[in-house]
């Protein structure tokens, strides 16, 4: 259920960026998605990879700082008040939304969104009581392939 | 002893007339004080006695002011091993002040002053002010902190004992300083460089300009600076910027202190005698050679000071000064031999830093001082590298953090610093010992 998502510390300077996106490239990592949150002096690039463990190793090695956060891609439907509904849901049940970004994917007028929860587990029951569709690794990749 | 000065010998300003000694009379006043005070520190301070003895030495073993050379050396670690006490040489019935300055372990470093010891200290510092022009009638805004820093107390009472009008401001709280100097007529400032730099862009941001003020003299001193941020000084604000010496082991302010000429301070000799030695071997430097100053103070009761290393490098000069003081002058002091570092006039070493940083929840070893002067105020940045263990993936965590070290550092020297989170590695490392300040003040 519950997808990988990569956070990477980068000071807010020229070049932080490229840098473990060229690795990436260089190891023909590709990005599914990803976002970033931006302070004054720093940012967090998170991103979501096929191969994290392999991606993380990578990283780490060339120095970068790499933590490992459990997220969840939710199914939203494309149309005026698709996420209001999900989020009804999580509100409902008292689970704290961190942070949310999403996916270009797009099926069946359903958009993907990754959601990270400081719960997870908790959000994932919410969410399947409401038959709410959370999308796992394999479905995702399934559908990237597609 | 009485307000004023003790030697009127001179056909000078009675309270200035020991800057004019003949300097063959000058050396001779110096090895009396010298031999008594070497006597003194030997029968009461033990650690004096220790030394000297260990070096077969008897105070009568000197006869002449040159065998000052073969005294031990004492320094701030032994000031800091007596902590509190333990190197005054008055019981504390004799002793009248205690101040205190800030030392590498949180720790300060304790001296003491008898009723004569702060008589001396008053006249040095009277006659500080008297060298740069200043006398009965000037108003002097006396911004030095008051408190356990000697800066304040010392620059009050010389003032005082120049007939002076004294307004014991204190530091901080700019937009007040600039008032009461333009309301109350000031004539003289004291505080440190870096501060008044601070004042001269707030008066200009609250439109006083200091030109028009009759403010004529700043007597500056508690930090490093230079002559480049001297002519700043005086081309911004119209008036003249002295060098004031000084350090609590020896005093506070009133160590030496510049004339009209600003060629370079002139130490107050007949209380306070200088050597520079090369830092590493111990050994006098010639004439006009850089090193590290030492003193010895003459006439010191409650804690004598004999050879204490200042850390401070400078030279030193016999050539005659246009102003006619026999006094011999040192080079403003622009850097320190050992890793202490003076922001805004407080003393603070690496080692503090590093151990606030490792009070916050253990593990951020690599950081990095980078000190700026920004708008005249110095700044310190404290840039560490962030580590997995602290690495939250939210942006709020990690702003916890950095108030979290912020808040620790501050508790550890006084100073409130910027931190910034930097990546792992990203500070150079180095094979021997860690290059842990950059100084990137311009002075």
């Amino acid at each position: 259920m519950k997808l990988k998502q990569l956070s990477l510390f980068l000071e807010n300077k020229p070049g932080a960026l490229s840098a473990p996106v060229k690795i990436l490239a260089r190891a023909k990592i590709n990005i599914l998605t990803m976002t970033i949150a931006e302070a004054r002096q720093y940012g967090i690039l998170r991103l979501v990879v096929r191969d994290w463990q392999a991606a993380k190793e990578l990283l780490e090695r060339h120095g970068l700082l790499v933590k490992v956060t459990d997220v969840l891609a939710i199914e939203v439907p494309d149309r005026p008040g698709g996420l209001a509904r999900v989020l009804a849901v999580l509100e409902e049940a008292r689970i704290n939304l961190e942070y949310m970004y999403a996916f270009t994917l797009k099926s069946d007028s359903k958009g993907l969104l990754l959601f990270r929860f400081d719960d997870p587990d908790k959000a994932i029951l919410a969410l399947q009581n409401k038959k709410i569709n959370i999308v796992g690794n394999a479905e995702l990749f399934k559908r990237l392939d597609g | 002893m009485s307000k004023h000065p003790v030697h009127n010998v001179a056909p000078f300003d009675p309270i200035s007339a020991p800057d004019f000694l003949p300097t063959a009379q000058l050396r001779q006043l110096q090895f009396q004080r010298l031999k008594n005070m070497v006597a003194h520190a030997f029968d009461r301070v033990p650690l004096f006695r220790r030394r000297m003895s260990d070096r077969n030495l008897q105070p009568a073993d000197l006869q002449s002011l040159d065998d000052i050379a073969r005294l031990p050396f004492c320094d701030k670690a032994d000031l800091r091993d007596g902590y509190p006490f333990g190197l005054f040489a008055c019981p504390m019935s004799e002793i009248v002040r205690l101040h205190a300055s800030t030392g590498t372990t949180g720790k300060p470093i304790v001296v003491a002053y008898t009723q004569q010891d702060v008589d001396v200290w008053t006249n040095v510092m009277c006659r500080s002010f008297a060298a740069c022009g200043l006398h009965r009638g000037d108003i002097i805004q006396n911004a030095y902190g008051y408190g356990l820093f000697t800066g304040g107390l010392g620059a009050h009472y010389g003032a005082e004992a120049l007939g002076a009008t004294v307004i014991p401001i204190s530091g901080g709280n700019t937009q007040r300083q600039i008032m009461v100097l333009k309301d109350f007529n000031v004539t003289a400032i004291c505080c440190t460089p870096s501060y008044f730099l601070h004042i001269i862009d707030q008066a200009a941001e609250l439109g006083v300009n200091l030109k028009d003020l009759p403010l004529r003299a700043g007597v500056f001193g508690a930090e490093p600076w230079t002559e480049s941020m001297r002519q700043r000084i005086q081309q911004d604000s119209g008036i003249k910027a002295y060098d004031i010496y000084g350090l609590s082991e020896i005093i506070g302010p009133g160590v030496a202190m510049e004339c009209p000429c600003q060629a370079g301070p002139h130490l107050f000799e007949d209380f306070f005698y200088p050597e520079i030695i090369d830092a590493a071997t111990g050994k006098l430097c010639p004439e006009g050679v850089e090193g590290e100053l030492v003193l010895t103070t003459l006439s010191k009761h409650a804690m004598p000071m004999i050879r204490y290393r200042t850390r401070d490098i400078t030279t030193l000069t016999s050539e005659p000064c246009p102003c006619g003081r026999t006094l011999r002058r040192i080079k403003r002091i622009s850097r320190r031999s050992d890793d202490m570092i003076i922001i805004r006039g407080v003393n603070v070493y690496p080692s503090q830093i590093e151990t606030a940083l490792l009070q916050v929840e253990g593990a951020l070893p690599h950081y990095q001082i980078i000190l700026t002067r920004e708008r005249g105020l110095d700044e310190m940045e404290v840039q560490v590298e962030v580590t997995s263990q602290f690495f939250t993936d939210t942006v709020g965590g990690l702003e916890q953090l950095q108030a979290r070290l912020a808040k620790s550092i501050e508790t550890a020297t006084g100073l409130r610093p910027r931190v910034r989170l930097i990546q792992p590695r990203s500070i150079q490392r180095s094979e021997g010992k860690a290059k842990r300040v950059l100084d990137q003040r311009k002075m």
